[in-house]
């Protein structure tokens, strides 16, 4: 199914929850955050979020800024 | 003389504040972070790039450093409010530098959004440190809606133009009294850190005048020394400006 992620379509699994999603973009799961169609998903939430079709996944991490 | 200064409970005994953008390396940054002396560093959300491993940036940054997370590159409070939610969640942390930008090429900020960002903010129990123009009345309203601390410019992000409006941050010193002010922004050499220091800043926030240097740890240090030149002389109490001279040797006596 397709997805958004980061403003990028991505071909992902379908029945995938989202702690599955990080894995299968291979991301640390360390300091990052995920919104969930412009929600925040807490962290302890992240095996029970299931993702659907057409989601708006924004996942960040920190970079050097002012 | 211990002199130390607090945010929201927390006591900073560094009146310097400094950004991590912009270095030419991450030991570069460390060391500058080093001779700096500081005790709380700015970083940026940013989405995580989908086709490459990054670096842990965060491993370069002291365990003690308070980390502050900004809300860079945000144009409206809805994006300052998602931002500052994600950074949240990511470092488990209640403090964020609150920046609305309300247009590119000044990069100077939206006032309105930004206020309005920060009363949600607040609200939900954010420690907000603002970002906003040099403007008592705009002080005002941040404390008033719970900022512990407000952060105007002195100049443009990284225009490197010191202190343009001194008698802005002397009326903001003066009429509130109590209040936390940290300069923000806009100054490019350690000159201009002792000038808003002078006039009464209780910190400054910088970033590009470090990392933008030939010698970043090196400009860190003097920075560092800068600020507390500046912090010294303003609690000392500055002699009064004459336009015209004040002679220091008796003028009676003087062999004729």
């Amino acid at each position: 199914m397709k997805v958004f992620i980061n403003g990028e379509t991505k071909d992902i699994p379908e029945e995938i929850n989202l702690i599955k999603l990080l894995a299968h973009l291979s991301l640390p799961q360390q300091r990052i955050a995920v919104e969930l169609n412009e929600s925040v998903v807490r962290r302890k939430d992240w095996d029970t979020t299931k993702i659907n079709a057409a989601d708006n996944i924004e996942i960040i991490h920190f970079v050097g800024g002012g | 003389m211990i002199d130390t200064f607090k945010i929201a409970g927390k006591t900073f005994t560094s009146r310097l504040i400094i950004g991590t953008g912009k270095y030419r390396s991450y030991a570069e940054m460390k060391a500058a972070h080093t001779a700096s002396g500081t005790e709380m560093v700015t970083v940026a959300v940013n989405r995580v790039p989908l086709d490459h491993q990054s670096e842990s940036f965060l491993d370069f940054l002291a365990p003690e450093m308070q980390i502050l997370p900004n809300t860079a590159g945000c144009y409206d409070a809805e994006h300052a409010i998602r931002t500052a939610r994600l950074a949240r969640e990511a470092l488990e942390t209640d403090w964020i530098k609150l920046e609305v930008i309300g247009d590119k090429v000044t990069l100077l900020p939206d006032n309105e959004q930004t206020l309005e960002a920060a009363r949600i903010l607040v609200r939900e129990g954010f420690i907000v440190l603002p970002y906003f123009s040099d403007d008592l009345i705009m002080a005002k309203k941040l404390l008033d809606i719970g900022c512990p601390a407000v952060m105007p410019l002195a100049a443009p992000i990284g225009s490197g133009m010191g202190v343009q409006n001194p008698s802005n941050l002397r009326i903001m010193r003066e009429q509130l009294p109590e209040a936390t002010i940290i300069v923000d922004a806009g100054v490019g050499v350690p000159s201009d850190a002792a000038i808003a220091m002078e006039l009464g800043a209780d910190a400054i926030l910088m970033n590009t005048a470090i990392a933008e240097a030939q010698d970043a740890a090196q400009m860190a240090t003097a920075m560092k020394l800068a600020v507390q030149a500046g912090r010294l002389a303003y609690l000392s109490g500055r002699m009064p400006k004459r336009l015209y001279a004040s002679a220091s040797s008796p003028m009676e006596g003087v062999i004729k």
